[in-house]
């Protein structure tokens, strides 16, 4: 799983049904001083509510907060698109939001993220599929790839819903397949290994 | 150089054309979505790459329009996030209420459906008749759309139940006729509202104003250019004069920082220190 520059930047997660539970196993394991931001599409409903990342930022070491938009992108954050926004990555580390027309019915979209994310960093990008019941994230996740960027997919027989990471995998036959509790092993020994570097 | 550069550059020169062909300014706006737009102008205009806009966009205006309504295309509905006007009601209306002349200057209408729910608010505060309420937009196709007072019953029975949400007291059918699948606001609320044309990037001040909102539009700038119209905000605004942005947009990445204090901090309502 090394990619050419061998050095990755951002990590981008997109998860729809059964996203809560699969957050908040992976994030209560990461340590707080995680040394890689983390941005994170859930689909969930639109309305101005932002418990998602208030309960797993209660139970997590690591901070996890709502996107602001223009915040810069710090290492050891995670950060949630806010409901009803599509949320961009900009050049020179921060973030953007974005109302523009629903991407797969959804807003925030992962291809959204995705795209966005893959134009940025290039071949440092890191892109996870978790659980969900759509489709949402396979064309990001190819773009991801395309330009150089790695590729990560939930083990859909491991998932509590399977057709996003199905369509994912149809997608982008690269893409390594893995467990809930392996990605998450694989992210801290990712952090470690680079963190040891600087 | 590498492919992404040059894809900046491509669409850099892009907007230069744009620019001095029709002295509409995109360089500072949030390079990742602007990106998206024209993608989805290309699929439209049946091209592959951005510089191919380019000779059709100088000779031809009807694609520059086009352009134009693809950039400005905003999904805005009636009551768009009640939770917002029912503080605005709480919050700002018993201030409103003291003086006896004010003025509000809602910058990024689009169509206006915000403008009208605003001015239903007002009327049934009992303080219509004393706002002057400028709403203007960069768009003067959804501008003409704004002034018709004219819209799609479709999503109506939404626009009901968040005009409630929103602290609406009476019924929202009082304030608009029935024409088959569209409603027509009443003569005393368009009459209410001055819809008139203004380009954020590159026009002036807009004075005295006692409340400005701006919801949503923010997140299309880059940080320079939200600095800039930050700004001009806060010479349009009068001394203690209220500023409203968008759930997620903020201030505090901003100069503006100091010299607001912050009323809601969920619904980013903010009012200048005297």
């Amino acid at each position: 799983m090394n990619n050419a520059a061998g050095e990755i930047k951002c990590i981008v997660i997109g998860v729809s049904a059964g996203g809560f539970e699969a957050l908040s196993y992976l994030l209560t394991q990461l340590p707080a001083d995680f040394s890689l931001p983390i941005a994170i599409v859930q689909h969930r409903i639109a309305d101005n509510e932002c418990y998602l990342a208030q309960y797993l930022n209660m139970d997590s070491d690591i901070e996890v907060r709502d996107v602001v938009d223009k915040e810069a992108i710090h290492s050891g954050v995670v950060y949630i698109a806010p409901p009803d926004y599509h949320l961009l990555i900009e050049r020179g580390d921060y973030f953007s939001l974005s109302r523009d027309e629903k991407v797969n019915y959804s807003r925030p979209s992962i291809d959204v993220l995705f795209e966005s994310a893959a134009d940025i960093y290039q071949q440092a990008c890191l892109a996870i599929i978790l659980t969900g019941k759509n489709h949402d994230g396979a064309i990001g996740l190819a773009k991801v790839v395309a330009a150089g960027g790695t590729a990560i997919v939930q083990d859909p027989t491991t998932a509590k819903a399977s057709q996003m990471p199905t369509a994912a995998i149809r997608n982008v036959p690269s893409a390594v397949v893995l467990t809930l509790t392996e990605i998450t092993r694989y992210l801290i020994t990712l952090a470690d290994k680079q963190q040891s570097f600087l | 150089m590498e492919l992404t550069e040059i894809a900046d550059v491509e669409i850099d020169t892009l907007l230069d054309a744009i620019r001095r062909r029709y002295d509409y300014d995109f360089s500072q706006y949030a390079r990742s979505s602007l990106k998206r737009r024209i993608n989805g102008l290309l699929i439209k205009e049946r091209l592959d790459m951005p510089y191919q806009l380019i000779p059709r966009i100088l000779y031809d205006e009807e694609v520059f329009n086009r352009f134009l309504s693809e950039l400005s295309v905003t999904v805005t509905e009636m009551y768009r996030d009640p939770e917002f006007f029912l503080d605005i009601v709480k919050s700002i209306f018993p201030v409103l209420e003291t003086y006896p002349y004010f003025k509000i200057w809602h910058a990024g209408c689009a169509t206006g459906e915000e403008a009208y729910s605003l001015a239903i608010l007002l009327k049934e505060a009992g303080l219509l008749n004393r706002a002057k309420i400028y709403a203007t937009d960069y768009n003067n196709k959804s501008i003409d759309i704004a002034k018709q007072g004219i819209y799609s019953a479709e999503n109506i029975e939404l626009s009901k139940s968040s005009y409630l949400k929103s602290g609406g007291k009476h019924d929202f059918s009082d304030y608009y006729t029935d024409h088959f699948e569209a409603i027509k606001f009443n003569d005393e609320l368009k009459k209410s509202i001055t819809f008139a044309y203004h380009n954020l990037v590159k026009d002036g001040v807009f004075g005295e104003m006692n409340l400005i909102i701006c919801r949503n539009v923010f997140i299309y700038f880059d940080k320079e250019l939200q600095d800039y119209v930050l700004n001009l905000f806060n010479e349009s605004a009068t001394s203690k004069g209220f500023l409203c942005l968008g759930n997620k947009e903020t201030i505090r990445f901003s100069m503006l920082k100091d010299k607001y204090n912050i009323l809601s901090e969920s619904n980013s309502i903010y009012r200048k220190k005297a």
